[in-house]
C-alpha cells in the first residue's frame, strides 16, 4: 500500500467536514438529554433533515434555505416525539425508535424523485488573512460556514449550560424534575424546547451530509450517523467540549478508513468499513468500564405532575 | 381544562382496544397520505388490507405470502418482547438475524452436497447459535461493564451487514456462480432446503417455529417462575432484587433468547423464501419486529395477530406498488406511523382523561 498518497493537510480538512454532521446532531441530543429526555430518534430526524434540505436546496438553488428547511423539518419531527412523550407520557425508548423508523420511511418517500440529482453546495469561505496561512489556511480556515457554525454551537451550548440562568433551569429539570416542578419551573415546557432544539440540530446535521459531505441524496444515507451521535453523547459524559472531541475522533476514523481503503491497505475492506461502528462499541465499553459518568439523574424518566 | 389522572390499575379494556384504535387512525392518516400521493384513499386502503386476501386474481399468490412474511416477524418479536418486558432493549435483532443466516448457511454449505437428513437440523442449530452469540456481545458487555445494550446491539447491525457483504461476495460465494455474489441456491439442494410443508400455504419450518414460540412464550410468561422473574424485573426492579432475582442472569437470558430466535428466523429465511445468502437478503424484519412486539402489547397472542397484520401491510404494500404505483417507501412510513399512533393511544391504558375546572388552591 501507498501511505504517501494520503495528504495530511487534506486529511485534517476532510476530518473536519466528516465530523460536522455528527457534531451538530450530538450537540442537539446532548441538550435534550441534559433536560432529562432520551430521544432515540436522532437517526430519523437526521435523515429527514437530509432529504428535506436536499429537496429545498435543489428547488430553490439555495443551500442556505435548504439548511433552514432541514432544521424546521427536524424540529417538526421532534415535536411529534415531544408531544407523545411529554403530554401522552409514552415510553421514550419506544417512541424514539418509532421516530427513527418513521423518519427512514418518510425520507425514502420524499427523496425518491431526487435520487441521482446534484444540488448546489455551500461555497468555501474566503477568510482574508487566516485563509492565506501556509498549512493551517487550507487545513482549518477554508471551510464552508456550517463547519464554523457547528464549532460556534459547541461554545454557545457550553456557555448556555454553564453560565446562564436558563441553562441552570434546564439542568435542574434534567436532574430532578420533581424538585424543579416544586420550585415552579415548567418542566414540560423546558423539555419541549430542548427537544425542538435537538430536532433542529439533527436536521442541520442531516442536511450537511446530503448538501456538503456527500453531496447527493441516497436512501438510508445517514447509515447510523444518528446512532453514533447518541453514542458520542455517552462518550462525552454529557459535556459540550468532549462532544467536540468525540465527533472529531469519529470523523477521523471515518476519513482514515476511507483513505486506507483508497490507498489499498492490506486490511480486509469489510473490517475497514465496519471500523467506525466497532470503534463506537469499543469507546462505549471503555467509558462504561470507568463507572459512573454523569448522566442526568432524571434521564428517560417520564414526568407527570400529579398535583 | 383537560387533565390526565393515573389509573390505579392499567385498563384491561384499553389494553385490547388501543391497538385497534391505532390501526384505525393509521388507516385514516395513511389514506390521506396516499391521497396526497395521487391514489384514491379508499382504494389504497383496500389494496393494502383486503386485496391480498380476497382479490380474485392476486389472492392465490399473496395468501401464502402472509405466513411467509409473518413467520420471521413473529419469531423475532416473541424474543424481543420478553426482553422488552424486562426493560432490556435489544434493537439489534436485524444483526442477529443476519448472523444466524450466515452461520446456518455456512454450517450447511460446509457439507455440500451431502444429502444426509441431519443437515437441516445442524443448520438450525448453527443459526440459533449464530444469533445467540451475536446477542451475547451486548449482553456480556452490559452485565460485565454496564455498557448500554441499545447502542451496542444497534452498532452490531452495521457490523453484521459488512460481514454479510463479504460473505456473499467472498467466503460463502457460490463457486459455480460465475463470480456473481451470492451463495449456492438452497432451493436446488433438497437436504438443506426449507421448503413449503403444505403446498400453497406458505407454511415452512420457520412458520412452525413461530407458532411453537408463541405457545412456549405464553406458557413461559404465565406459568414459569423465570417468566415471572422477567416480568418482575421490568415492572419493579428493586422488588425483583429483594426477591432474589439475579439481574445478570435475566439480561443474559433475555438477550440470548431474542438473539437465538432472530438467528433461527434468519436461517429459515435464507434457506427458504430467500433461497440464498445474498448481499441484501435481509428485508428489515429485525426492525419491523420491534413494531410487531409493541403492537402485540408484548403479549404472545397479541404478537401473533400483530405479526399477521404487519405481514399483510408488507404484501399489501407490494400490491399497492404494483397496481396503484405508490412508492414502496410509503408502506414503511405507514408501519412507522402505526407504532406512533399505538404509543399515543396507549395513554388511555394507564391514564384517565378528566375534564375539570381549575380548582382554587
Amino acid at each position: 500500500m501507498d501511505l504517501s498518497s494520503i495528504n495530511p493537510v487534506l486529511l485534517v480538512a476532510s476530518i473536519m467536514v466528516s465530523a460536522t454532521p455528527i457534531l451538530l446532531a450530538a450537540m442537539g441530543e446532548m441538550v435534550v438529554e441534559k433536560s432529562g429526555v432520551l430521544n432515540l430518534g436522532v437517526e430519523g430526524m437526521m435523515i429527514t433533515g437530509a432529504v428535506v434540505g436536499f429537496a429545498v436546496a435543489v428547488n430553490t438553488t439555495s443551500p442556505m434555505l435548504g439548511f433552514v428547511a432541514a432544521a424546521i423539518a427536524g424540529a417538526a419531527l421532534s415535536l411529534a416525539f415531544g408531544f407523545l412523550t411529554q403530554f401522552l407520557l409514552s415510553n421514550q425508548v419506544a417512541t424514539g425508535l418509532g421516530l427513527t423508523l418513521a423518519g427512514l420511511g418518510l425520507s425514502a418517500l420524499i427523496g425518491k424523485p431526487y435520487e441521482g440529482m446534484k444540488s448546489p453546495t455551500l461555497p468555501k469561505l474566503d477568510i482574508p488573512v487566516l485563509g492565506d496561512l501556509p498549512v493551517l489556511g487550507k487545513m482549518v480556515f477554508s471551510h464552508d460556514i456550517m463547519v464554523y457554525f457547528s464549532l460556534a454551537l459547541v461554545v454557545a451550548v457550553w456557555a448556555f449550560l454553564k453560565h446562564t440562568r436558563a441553562g441552570l433551569i434546564l439542568r435542574a429539570v434534567g436532574e430532578s424534575h420533581d424538585s424543579a416542578h416544586a420550585l415552579g419551573y415548567k418542566v414540560v415546557r423546558v423539555r419541549l424546547i430542548a427537544i425542538l432544539f435537538g430536532g433542529a440540530c439533527s436536521g442541520l446535521g442531516g442536511a450537511y451530509l446530503s448538501l456538503v459531505r456527500v453531496p447527493q441524496w441516497t436512501e438510508g444515507m445517514t447509515a447510523g450517523a444518528g446512532w453514533i451521535a447518541l453514542a458520542i453523547v455517552v462518550f462525552a459524559s454529557w459535556r459540550a467540549g468532549r462532544v467536540l472531541i468525540g465527533a472529531y475522533l469519529f470523523g477521523g476514523v471515518t476519513v482514515l478508513q476511507l483513505n486506507l481503503q483508497a490507498a489499498g491497505a492490506n486490511v480486509p475492506v469489510a473490517l475497514l468499513s465496519a471500523s467506525p461502528y466497532l470503534i463506537t462499541i469499543l469507546v462505549l465499553v471503555v467509558i462504561s468500564a470507568r463507572g459512573n459518568h454523569g448522566a442526568p439523574a432524571a434521564l428517560g424518566r417520564p414526568f407527570h405532575a400529579s398535583h | 381544562m383537560i387533565r390526565l389522572e393515573k389509573r390505579p390499575q392499567p385498563s384491561q379494556a384499553w389494553t385490547t382496544f388501543s391497538p385497534l384504535l391505532a390501526v384505525f387512525l393509521t388507516m385514516v392518516v395513511g389514506g390521506l397520505l396516499f391521497g396526497m400521493l395521487g391514489a384514491s384513499p379508499f382504494e389504497a386502503i383496500r389494496t393494502i388490507f383486503w386485496d391480498p386476501l380476497f382479490h380474485p386474481n392476486f389472492a392465490a399468490y399473496s395468501r401464502p405470502q402472509l405466513l411467509v412474511k409473518a413467520g420471521p416477524l413473529i419469531l423475532i418479536a416473541i424474543g424481543l418482547s420478553i426482553g422488552f418486558k424486562a426493560g432490556i432493549w435489544n434493537i439489534g435483532a436485524e444483526g442477529q438475524y443476519i448472523m444466524g443466516a450466515i452461520c446456518g448457511a455456512g454450517a450447511g454449505l460446509a457439507f455440500y452436497p451431502s444429502e444426509s437428513p441431519l443437515i437441516f437440523p445442524l443448520m438450525l442449530l448453527a443459526g440459533l447459535a449464530g444469533g445467540w452469540a451475536w446477542a451475547m456481545i451486548p449482553a456480556v458487555l452490559k452485565t460485565r461493564l454496564g455498557t448500554n445494550e441499545i447502542l451496542v446491539s444497534l452498532m452490531l447491525v452495521y457490523v453484521a451487514e459488512t460481514i454479510l457483504a463479504s460473505a456473499a461476495s467472498g467466503f460463502l460465494r457460490n463457486p459455480e456462480g460465475m463470480g456473481f455474489p451470492g451463495s449456492r441456491n438452497f432451493k436446488e439442494w433438497g437436504a438443506a432446503h426449507n421448503g413449503e410443508l403444505i403446498a400453497n400455504t406458505g407454511m415452512h419450518w420457520g412458520v412452525v417455529a413461530a407458532f411453537i414460540a408463541v405457545i412456549a412464550a405464553y406458557v413461559f410468561l404465565s406459568r414459569h417462575i423465570q417468566g415471572f422473574n422477567v416480568r418482575l424485573t421490568g415492572e419493579a426492579p428493586r422488588a425483583a432484587r429483594f426477591a432474589g432475582v439475579n439481574p445478570t442472569r435475566v439480561v443474559l437470558f433475555c438477550l440470548g433468547l431474542s438473539g437465538a430466535l432472530a438467528g433461527a428466523a434468519g436461517m429459515f429465511e435464507a434457506t427458504g423464501p430467500a433461497g440464498q445468502i445474498s448481499i441484501d437478503f435481509n428485508a428489515g424484519y429485525g426492525f419491523t419486529a420491534i413494531i410487531v412486539a409493541f403492537l402485540g402489547r408484548l403479549n404472545p397472542i397479541g404478537i401473533l395477530l400483530a405479526g399477521l397484520l404487519m405481514a399483510l401491510t408488507y404484501i399489501g404494500g407490494e400490491l399497492a406498488q404494483l397496481m396503484l404505483s405508490l412508492p414502496g417507501a410509503a408502506i414503511q412510513l405507514f408501519q412507522g406511523m402505526l407504532l406512533f399512533f399505538l404509543l399515543a393511544t396507549d395513554v388511555f391504558t394507564n391514564y384517565r382523561i378528566r375534564l375539570s375546572r381549575k380548582e382554587a388552591a
